[in-house]
């Protein structure tokens, strides 16, 4: 292993040459950009033989991916907010048509108004369309996640597509010491994608084409199987991972951070768990029993997991980087609706932070575990709060 | 198959679309006039469905009633106005 500081783009690019993809296709959007051009540079220098397809757009780009995969190979796209939204009717068709295609999203958030900054609403706007998902925490875990997910997405029993979500900056374009794994021992843990099912002139078969209604439902129903399935492969995925490479991120679904004495503790995903673990460290310092339970897969949800933890806690503050118009953040919902008929009763706190790329910094946490702590005391005051909205004082101030 | 179990996770069809009837759609069903017939073959040439076959170069086209769907274009198109839809009845 080589120990290199890299942007967690060039870590996206680094985990797709390890992955070795037969086709790669995708269209530059920033803060996604420098992937598809370290990605270039690869297939230019020869050190990726890969077929790389440039295209007029991102739905173009989904559709050269879904193609390819059908041909029974790996294949390889990245994108980002709006390229991530006018590629939505093929990730449905990647989904349905049960296509392992691993897909790298850099988390932007979407206009108008026109920003470019971090934000999780691109990904969990594509929470239905049948692909699991994961947010990576640091440039590390993009590369070693691009690994696990070919793994995970291309197993008989699973067949779905996989979305990884970095956040915009503060990964994709910020450097951090990353361990490159060998290539053997990636292609010994990856092997290569052999489908039951796939394109072949000599043995016809007709792919995604019409059914009737007395069959349709069926082929939902396999897909809801396979993505409940695929919580235990997660777990699977992330040991034998360990096993070979050193190194996990909690139980592959959730990861837990000094939560086992905790009375209160943050959910977040992302690298918004950097800054709020940090200030878990500081708070436990002066006494205070708080922890930290990172969300890393969204799909499928680890209900298991935050029941596991809502027994054992006073007050859940869920910290969010997206909203869902019109009822809560999207996570808030999720823990909410996991907890209902398990006989917890704890106040849970929806906290919005951070969106279109507003810096969480760590007096920010620190006041949040601080509401958190009262709420734990005195019950839940408001259910959801937009933190840090301007209010007479300046962005400057602010920050 | 029958049983949900039996069917493969990948929406796959191992027949061919050969075997699916869709002349059952049909409302229209195409008469032909042999003796209007020039043997220009533009009805074939224009069915969407493949439904008119000719055997050869001599021969008059046939429909396949199997997969023909009734949609009329070979009946618009005949420049001799040998083909007539008319509605089907059925039982």
């Amino acid at each position: 292993m080589v120990k290199q500081v890299i942007t967690g783009n060039m870590a996206t690019a680094m985990g797709t040459r390890l992955c070795r993809p037969a086709v790669i296709s995708a269209y530059p959007i920033t803060p996604q950009t420098t992937i598809v051009e370290y990605i270039a540079d690869f297939v230019a220098d020869g050190t990726l033989k890969t077929q790389y397809v440039k295209v007029e757009s991102e739905h173009s780009a989904m559709s050269c991916c879904i193609s390819a995969s059908n041909t029974g190979v790996r294949t390889f796209t990245a994108t980002s907010a709006h390229g991530l939204l006018l590629m939505h009717e093929m990730l449905e068709w990647a989904a349905g048509a049960r296509l392992p295609i691993v897909l790298v999203n850099v988390n932007r958030a979407n206009g108008p108004p026109w920003s470019v900054w971090a934000d999780h609403h691109d990904t969990i706007m594509q929470r239905d369309t049948g692909w699991m998902s994961i947010f990576c925490e640091n440039n590390q875990e993009i590369l070693d996640s691009m690994i696990m997910a070919f793994k995970v997405a291309e197993d008989p029993d699973i067949m779905l597509p996989m979305m990884l979500s970095e956040d915009a900056f503060y990964l994709s374009h910020t450097s951090e010491p990353v361990d490159v794994p060998d290539q053997a021992l990636v292609d010994k843990f990856l092997p290569e994608y052999k489908p039951e099912h796939f394109l072949d002139p000599e043995n016809p078969k007709g792919f995604g084409s019409l059914v009737m209604p007395p069959q349709y439902m069926e082929f939902r129903y396999k897909m809801a199987e396979s993505m409940d399935l695929a919580r235990e492969k997660i777990r699977k995925v992330n040991d034998e991972f360990y096993e070979v490479f050193g190194r996990k991120y909690g139980n592959g679904l959730i990861e837990e951070y000094r939560c086992d004495d905790a009375e209160v503790v943050l959910v977040g995903a992302g690298t918004n768990a950097s800054t709020v673990r940090e200030v878990v460290d500081r708070m436990r310092d002066e006494g205070h029993k708080v922890g930290l339970a990172r969300l890393r897969c969204f799909r499928p949800f680890p209900y298991e997991e935050i029941r596991d933890l809502a027994k054992r806690v006073k007050a859940i503050g869920v910290f969010e980087r997206t909203y869902t118009f019109g009822y809560q953040g999207p996570f808030t919902a999720e823990i909410k609706g996991a907890l209902y008929g398990t006989g917890v009763d704890i106040p849970i706190k929806n906290y919005l932070l951070g969106i279109g790329g507003r810096d969480i910094r760590t007096k920010h946490v620190r006041a949040v575990f601080e509401d958190i702590m009262k709420v734990a005391e005195q019950g839940l005051d408001q259910e959801t709060k937009w933190f840090g909205l301007l209010d007479g004082n300046t962005p400057e101030e602010e920050l | 198959m029958s049983k949900h179990q039996d069917i493969p996770l990948t929406p796959i069809n191992t027949e061919s679309s050969e075997k699916v009837r869709t002349g059952d759609w049909r409302t229209y069903i195409p008469v032909f006039d042999a003796e209007k017939c020039i043997k220009c073959y533009i009805c074939w040439k224009y069915c969407p469905d493949a439904a008119i076959k000719v055997k050869d170069e001599e021969s008059l086209p046939e429909w396949d009633l199997f997969h023909c769907k009734g949609c009329g274009i070979c009946a618009e198109e005949c420049p001799k106005d040998a083909i007539e839809m008319i509605l089907e009845e059925v039982e």
